[in-house]
């Protein structure tokens, strides 16, 4: 993932603060807060609250609803394996059930640093089984494929 | 200087293109042969992707699926002059596959720099914009309705009706919004767009603006989509520059600026009012209709919600007169079809033709049948709230009535073909667990139904009280279907039903033997 700022209340007001009039928008806000910092702590809820003048249950509504919003810090890789149904005709299940067995992790969770995540298409669905590493777009995916891009984010990181 | 086309589309680099446009880049520099290589869109043969193309007096040449390691011996083998080959597919325009289809919206997409404005333009390009603005907003409009064009996002309403009803609309606020949400599953033809020839769309969407008296429009992109966003926005830029969008819409002092908004992750943001809510940077809950989101839709104005494709075909439309494209189709399904073919197909990727192609042709003479060679057993039509058609069923024509007549839907046109490896009953449970997973909650039948769904099909599976349950599901989905809001939780039950229906072999095995 791209290097992210340390969370202060400074930063996260002086991020908001720079929004163009039409944005200030709780989602828009969310979004920029989660670009900067890699996440949404929970201490910005009150920030955005404040800054953009509405409730702090209305800010939680929002970032619970989005399945992108982030609510803890992020992996280092992120892996999304699309499970939907052009990727199942050419062996989404099989692929899905490969990479938990060789990384020993469930769809949905994270281990060594890395997340695995089911996504509903990405896109590519006449080059299934499609998968995205750390935002690269992957078609015709086997473990080895997705195996090979992970090592690489990895290495990119290390 | 020879022209060498490297496609930028995101499914050709997700296969390689960018290491392929490197290696060329390379080998022809250390040959110190100069070549100039363009990142256009892509031609839509996605499986012969990355597809290398060379201009040639004779046509451009294409070449592909090329790797990295094939590009030495493409160069010795004379590829920069057209050469044969064993990856040679001849002059690209020639190829069956391509010449049998009839490219309206997707004209540009893969022949062109997608942002290179020049190009465009030569192309044929903003001639749509520039009548539309010598027109009266009423001309255009009837344009819109005498071609018969329809929604490309699910629905097929008449989008003349809609353009006329917003422009009757009084306010002094007014918004385009192009919902670029793109959540069905075996859809791609509106990223490719954005992706390929993204000034089309805003085209269609300024054009739209002028004939309906809006001055701000919004794309709503998902996000899963970023090459498209940064692409979009570039040609945002890139417009205003030109002066075509903003403050004084090429000199005639009308204003019309668009910006790209990215989604969050969210199936049923794709549904209009639920798009609208997300917009104005809400939770995306679908909104009772009435009102309409034409007489009251973004921040309570006249909006109007257009699909990336039914938009991108505004530009021809106004540009050539509406007859043409009203020429083309069947009955009430009018012009072009952008069909995207996928899943286990030997030959996937886009096939835009007229409205009235069966099943057949796209399943057999374009998909060129199973990837896998194995029998073809299903076909989903029209996304994850689409019917599973079985492979008896291929002679339906692919126009909205003829669809819905066979029990299916056209949807936003995808194709998904299955062997006889798939098993019916575990993609029933798969589309209700989708629903489950995106169900905006709002109403009971499609939050806790969907759940109640993946049970009962479990143990229908598992040969629990069988019969009992087999009942039991089909009055669920008719629950599902009269008590939902909108068509998540609406049409969830035509997958399932349709495969309980034409497989009703799958529910019924011994649950040993189930997947
Ligand atoms: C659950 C659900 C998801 C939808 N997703 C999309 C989508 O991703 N893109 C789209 O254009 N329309 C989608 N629609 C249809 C829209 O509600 C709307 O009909 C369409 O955007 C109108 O544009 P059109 O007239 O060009 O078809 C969806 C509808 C539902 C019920
Ligand atoms: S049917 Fe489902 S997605 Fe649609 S409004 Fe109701 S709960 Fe929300
Ligand atoms: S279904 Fe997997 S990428 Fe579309």
């Amino acid at each position: 993932m791209t290097s992210h700022q340390a969370w202060s209340v400074e930063a996260a007001t002086v991020i908001l603060q720079a929004m163009p009039a039409e944005e200030r928008l709780m989602l828009p806000a969310l979004q920029r807060i989660q670009a900067v910092f890699g996440w949404v702590p929970d201490e910005s809820v009150p920030v955005i609250a404040r800054e953009l003048n509405v409730s702090r249950a209305e800010v939680v509504g929002v970032l619970t609803y989005y399945h992108d919003l982030r609510q803890s810090p992020p992996p280092p890789v992120a892996v999304q394996v699309c499970v939907s149904e052009a990727c199942q005709a050419v062996g989404a299940r099989p692929l899905a059930a490969s990479l938990e067995a060789v990384y020993g992790v469930p769809l949905g969770e994270t281990r060594d640093g890395v997340e695995f995540a089911k996504v509903y298409c990405l896109g590519n669905c006449a080059l299934g089984p499609a998968a995205m590493v750390n935002g690269r777009l992957l078609g015709r995916c086997d473990v080895e494929r997705v195996g090979a891009a992970i090592a690489q984010a990895q290495s990119v990181l290390a | 200087m020879t022209r060498i086309y490297v496609p930028r589309d995101s499914a050709a680099r997700s296969v390689g293109a960018d290491e392929v446009a490197r290696a060329v880049e390379n080998e022809c520099g250390v040959r110190g042969i100069n070549v100039e290589i363009v990142r256009n869109g892509s031609r839509g043969l996605l499986w012969l992707e990355p597809l290398v193309e060379v201009e040639t007096s004779r046509g451009r040449m294409g070449y592909g699926p090329v790797t990295p390691g094939d590009v030495p011996g493409l160069i010795d083998g004379g590829f920069l002059e057209g050469a044969h080959h064993e990856l040679a597919l001849g002059v690209v325009d020639d190829i069956p596959w391509l010449a049998r289809q009839q490219r309206v919206s997707f004209a540009r997409v893969g022949i062109i720099d997608p942002l290179d404005l020049d190009a465009y333009r030569a192309t044929g390009g903003l001639r749509g914009l520039q009548r539309a603005l010598q027109e009266s907003a009423e001309e255009i409009v009837g344009d819109v309705l005498a071609s018969g064009l329809r929604g490309r996002g699910g629905a097929g309403f008449p989008a003349g009706i809609k353009w006329r009803t917003v422009l009757e609309a009084e306010s002094l606020d007014k918004y385009i919004c192009c919902n670029a949400d793109e959540g069905d599953s075996g859809t791609f033809a509106d990223r490719m767009l954005m992706e390929g020839d993204p000034f089309t769309l805003l085209e269609g969407m300024a054009i739209a603006g002028v004939a309906v008296g809006a001055t701000r429009g919004l794309i709503y992109v998902r996000s899963e989509y970023p090459d498209a966003i940064a692409t979009l926005r570039t040609a945002v830029d890139i417009a205003r520059v030109d002066g075509w969008l903003g403050v004084d819409v090429m000199g005639t002092g009308r204003t019309f600026d668009i910006r790209v908004v990215e989604g969050a992750g969210s199936y049923v943001c794709g549904e209009e009012t639920a798009m609208l809510e997300s917009l104005e940077g809400k939770r995306g809950m679908v909104r009772p209709k009435p009102p309409i989101p034409a007489l009251k839709g973004l921040f309570g104005q006249p909006t109007l919600v257009h699909n990336v494709l039914t938009l991108s075909a505004v530009p021809s439309i106004i540009a050539d007169g509406p007859g043409d494209y009203q020429a083309l189709g069947v009955d009430r399904s009018r012009g072009t079809q952008v069909f995207q073919l996928a899943g286990n197909l030997a030959r996937g990727g886009i096939v835009e033709i007229a409205f009235g192609v069966t099943l057949r042709e796209l399943i057999e003479d374009f998909g060129g049948g199973t990837l896998s060679g194995r029998p073809l057993r299903a076909v989903q039509v029209g996304g994850p709230l689409g019917a599973y058609l079985p492979a008896e069923a291929l002679d339906v024509s692919m126009d909205y009535e003829a669809l819905a007549d066979s029990g299916g839907l056209l949807g936003h046109g995808g194709v998904v073909a299955f062997d006889d490896s798939i098993d019916m009953a575990t993609q029933a449970r798969f589309a209700m667990e989708f629903c489950a997973v995106e169900s905006c909650g709002k109403c009971t039948p499609c939050r806790i139904g969907s759940t109640r769904g993946i049970e009962v099909i479990d143990k229908i599976t598992a040969g629990v009280d069988r019969e009992l349950n087999l009942v039991l599901l089909e009055d669920l989905c008719a629950t599902m279907t009269d008590g939902s809001l909108c068509a998540m939780g609406g049409l969830t039950p035509l997958p399932v039903l349709s495969a309980l229906a034409h497989f009703p072999e799958d529910f019924h095995r011994p649950p040993e033997v189930t997947p």
